[in-house]
């Protein structure tokens, strides 16, 4: 190597090292404001909205949202960007200015980040008036993004094929529920629980068992103080029943091959009994039940089965949050399609969700809940970004399907060890993590 | 990376034009006689000009994510945070200090057992296949196949393959063999049956490699040896496989560092639950579940580090020698 190649590689070498220094969005529109619209007529411009509903976008129906939107935005164009993988994708998209001009708020976005990728919506002493879930974007008293929807986790499950197994009433009990799965297998042929081990974050879904055990709103904020895993705690109770299932043969019989769009026909023709899931995955059954030409009326849900004071419970939570990109060029038009969207769209309840809406009535399939006197918990999620990087740290990843699969393993025999072992494990990963990050 | 970069045609075109230019001058002026500086300053010039366009790409694309992954590897960075903090040698000690990072590599043993099986295969074939057999180009297709088929789809057909009364239980109930077995179920069982799935996908690539060597060898060896009396068994011992031994080491070392990275089909097929997860896979997972990709940029670092220490060692072991039958 003579020296001019050596300093040819040096300089190489050296702006290749410096490239890192560049990642990450200017600050120059930190901080900034998509302020919503005075006069919709005047407002302009074409806005990409980035969303992960694929299908919607492939049948037509966002387009139709659009449509109706025009009616009130003329001028403004709306173009539809569906991504299928969306946390992955959207994070490498992050590092640049480009990500549309309305996008979801990704998860690996730290909360103290906001200002630096989004820009904000309102204050949240005017916004909570209106809307439910603004703690979980609020940063220095800015709101930065709006669930168009709010969902609740549940059982979905075939009322046909519980009441052919004799249980009518809810299980109030970790143990009635076990007990109403043992009479469908042996009364019914269908599999009792279906896991969904295969597509993964089912899984995931068992984290929000977390609230509705012990009714408490401030059940994030335990987790981020204690450990999940400790006896009577909500996570605890809820993978111990899951190992239960699992480990009493009430799942089926290889989850390894498990099957996620298949699950919905079989759920709908009562060959599944039961998964849990959430009030999102309702609205799909129903139209699986329809498409396979049996009634979409026998897909019913059902809280977790725990009373506190007498009553069930059960969280309502966000969706993937909607906000505008700080570099947006035209955030005013990105504003009206948020506001829109919430409001107006009839996307919560084209979807049978719960509106954001503070005034807006519950959808009508939660009648049984209504009736039943369930009480309805809004989480307060002050501490889910300490949540959130105590899961990062510790590498349990309790919004991840990894530990959920161990312990399904552990509960079929694929994995040696006890229940105890694995979750005090978990519990120990937790409280480590949880000493480190002081922030 | 051990990046070996052939000689573009670009490259020797240049020098033939600049040599064929010379002669002219030559022929013209009678005697030789320093060119103009600026013929010369053009002549030095020219071969790096015909360089400019793979150099440009190889340094884009290899050099330049490389030395940024060696650089995010000793940051703390999330992956998408604007903030990134120097934290020096941390992650290469928490790398080595924590076991359970290193315990996936039992895994890549499972690959690496198939791939001594794929090799075998594929050179038995391919000697086969190198002799006048019936059917011998409809025999070439069929083995080299799998290797046109994408690797996600290929994930996918064989999760219908092992499921649960799935292709595979019905074909081996074709033979009044009914089994109940979970093949992706145990951790043993699931890794075995991945690792099949690799063999399936890569023995074509193997067979085309071995095929191309074993024609490579001068046919009259061939008949000078059946003269001799050797039968096919010799015939394989004594020439094809001296033939092709570059081939040959360079395919073990291919699958030595393939069964260290494998990726593709667990991470598709089971997504490294039940026991399945390889080192590749933990380091997807640190960077893209848990947001650790300063420490995935160190694992990164540390697998290229181990698989060219394995080449190195490979290389020391079985010496490339030149080929040398005549």
């Amino acid at each position: 190597m003579n020296r001019r190649t050596a300093q040819l590689l040096a300089t190489v070498a050296g702006a290749a090292l410096l490239l890192p220094g560049c990642t990450g969005t200017g600050g120059s529109s930190e901080g900034a404001d998509a302020k919503a619209p005075d006069d919709p007529a005047k407002v302009s411009g074409t806005i990409t909205v980035l969303t992960v509903r694929t299908d919607l976008v492939q049948d037509g129906t966002m387009k139709k949202y659009a449509a109706e939107f025009n009616k009130t935005y003329p001028k403004v164009k709306v173009e539809f960007q569906a991504l299928t993988n969306y946390e992955a994708e959207i994070k490498i998209r992050m590092n640049t200015d480009d990500y549309g001009d309305v996008l979801l708020i990704p998860a690996v976005i730290k909360k103290d980040d906001y200002p630096k990728f989004f820009a904000s919506l309102g204050t949240r002493a005017e916004r909570s008036r209106k809307y439910r879930f603004t703690d979980f974007t609020t940063v220095g008293g800015k709101v930065y993004g709006q669930s168009p929807v709010g969902v609740m986790p549940g059982f979905v499950y075939n009322k046909r094929v519980w009441k052919e197994a004799g249980v009518t009433a809810w299980p109030a009990t970790p143990a009635e529920f076990l007990a109403g799965l043992k009479a469908i297998k042996a009364k019914t042929d269908a599999i009792p629980y279906y896991t969904n081990f295969a597509a993964q974050w089912p899984l995931t879904s068992w984290t929000y068992v977390d609230g509705s055990v012990h009714c408490d709103p401030k059940a994030t904020t335990r987790l981020a103080e204690g450990d999940p895993w400790a006896k009577g705690a909500d996570l605890r109770v809820g993978d111990t029943l899951l190992y239960d299932i699992v480990e009493q043969g009430l799942a089926e019989k290889d989850p390894t091959t498990s099957n996620w769009e298949q699950s919905k026909p079989r759920t709908a023709k009562g060959e599944i009994a039961t998964q849990w899931l959430g009030t999102w995955a309702i609205i799909q059954f129903q139209d699986a039940a329809r498409k396979a030409g049996v009634n979409p009326d026998d897909i019913g849900f059902m809280p977790f089965p725990a009373k506190t004071d007498g009553a069930f419970c059960a969280t309502v939570g966000p969706d993937y949050h909607q906000a505008v990109n700080v570099h947006s060029p035209h955030k005013e038009a990105a504003r009206a399609w948020i506001d829109w969207f919430t409001d107006k769209s009839g996307y919560d309840k084209d979807n049978l969700a719960i509106s954001p809406l503070k005034s807006a009535p519950m959808p009508e399939v939660l009648k049984p809940y209504e009736e039943a006197g369930v009480r309805l918990v809004e989480l307060d999620d002050s501490a889910g970004a300490k949540v959130k990087s105590i899961d990062d740290r510790s590498e349990v990843g309790i919004y991840k399907p990894d530990y959920r699969q161990d312990l399904v393993d552990l509960a079929r025999g694929a994995r040696k060890g006890s229940l105890d072992d694995f979750l005090g494990g978990l519990g120990e990963k937790w409280t480590e993590a949880r000493k480190n990050v002081g922030r | 990376m051990a990046h070996a970069h052939p000689r573009t045609p670009g490259q020797e075109a240049g020098n033939a034009a600049v040599r064929e230019r010379a002669v002219q001058h030559a022929s013209r002026r009678a005697g030789p006689e320093p060119a103009p500086r600026r013929t010369r300053a053009w002549r030095l010039l020219t071969p790096w000009l015909f360089l400019l366009a793979p150099l440009a790409l190889l340094i884009t694309f290899t050099y330049a994510p490389i030395a940024n992954m060696v650089a995010y590897s000793f940051t703390d960075w999330d992956g998408v945070s604007p903030e990134l903090h120097y934290t020096g040698a941390e992650n290469y000690a928490e790398i080595f200090t924590r076991e359970d990072l290193f315990q996936v590599f039992w895994v890549s043993g499972y690959y690496l057992a198939a791939s001594v099986i794929q090799i075998v295969a594929a050179l038995y074939f391919a000697t086969i296949l190198s002799f006048s057999v019936r059917f011998r180009n409809f025999f070439k297709g069929v083995l080299f196949f799998p290797s046109l088929v994408n690797g996600v789809a290929i994930g996918f057909v064989f999760l219908y393959f092992f499921q649960d009364g799935g292709t595979l239980d019905t074909v081996l109930g074709l033979f009044g063999h009914h089994t109940d077995h979970a093949w992706l179920g145990t951790p043993v069982s699931a890794n075995v049956s991945l690792a099949g799935v690799s063999v399936w996908r890569y023995l074509g690539m193997n067979f085309v490699l071995f095929l191309g060597a074993i024609q490579s060898v001068p046919a009259e060896l061939y008949e000078a040896a059946e003269l001799d009396g050797a039968a096919r068994w010799h015939q394989f011992r004594h020439i094809i496989l001296p033939g092709i031994r570059p081939v040959l080491t360079l395919t073990v070392i291919l699958s030595v560092s393939g069964s260290l990275s494998a990726f593709e089909i667990p991470y598709i097929m089971t997504g490294g639950a039940t026991g399945t997860e390889t080192f590749v896979i933990q380091t997807v997972k640190l960077a893209f579940q848990f947001n650790k990709t300063g420490l995935a940029s160190a694992a990164a670092v540390v697998l290229l580090l181990i698989i060219l220490l394995v080449t190195w060692v490979q290389r020391r072991l079985v010496p490339d020698d030149r080929v040398d039958l005549v």
